[in-house]
């Protein structure tokens, strides 16, 4: 074999190793399926971040922050739908560990996750640091 | 090409190889954040352009 050849190989090898390393696998069925669930879910939620009903918890999840500021009447729905939220994202973050072949790695995309929910939340939203709750 | 070239060669290549493997079962943190931001801007549907800014920067026809 020529040296041509061993050098090709190895740039082939390095670049395929590089790329693997730049991007995360995010587009397989079941990433694809929570996704959509949760911008389809994100219509009805929205109202109550801007309310400050619901505000991104630090570990990654929504949690109801106020009450008060949701009508009796409807605090068994807002419940559910923060359930209904809370066990897609969980799940996401599992299948992007599981897509890359980590599954070891879910805590850590949840916790990446966690920060960049809170970092990316509009303003007027209430985000959750250190313990406490603050509006951005 | 003498053989002691293609050893080295061959040497090279494999500690290359090793050395991504091992880089590679670290969480690369870096590629996450970006996988995040674009689930995000999918899920609160952010994409650049089309996010409703409450207060419209300029407008035709504004006076002054």
């Amino acid at each position: 074999m020529n040296p041509t050849r061993w050098i090709a190989a190895l740039l082939v090898t390095l670049s395929s190793f590089a790329f693997a390393q730049g991007n995360l696998e995010i587009d397989s069925p079941a990433i694809g399926a929570l996704k959509s669930s949760m911008q389809q879910r994100h219509a009805r939620l929205e109202p109550l971040y801007a309310a400050g009903a619901v505000g991104q918890a630090s570990d990654g999840t929504v949690a109801l922050r106020d009450a008060s500021s949701v009508p009796l009447a409807q605090r068994g729905q807002v419940n559910s739908l923060i359930a209904a939220e809370n066990a897609d994202r969980l799940a996401l973050y599992r299948e992007i560990a599981r897509a890359n072949g980590h599954p070891e790695w879910e805590t850590d995309v949840r916790s990446t996750f966690a920060q960049r929910w809170v970092d990316r939340a509009q303003s007027g939203w209430w985000v959750q640091k250190g313990g406490a709750w603050v509006k951005k | 090409m003498s053989p002691l070239v293609h050893k080295s060669i061959a040497i090279v290549l494999l500690l290359a190889v090793s050395a991504c493997v091992t880089i590679n079962i670290y969480f690369p943190a870096a590629a996450a954040e970006k996988a995040a931001d674009r689930i995000i801007d999918e899920v609160w549907q952010l994409r650049e352009g089309e996010s409703s800014s409450p207060t419209p920067p300029k407008k035709e026809g504004a006076s002054q």
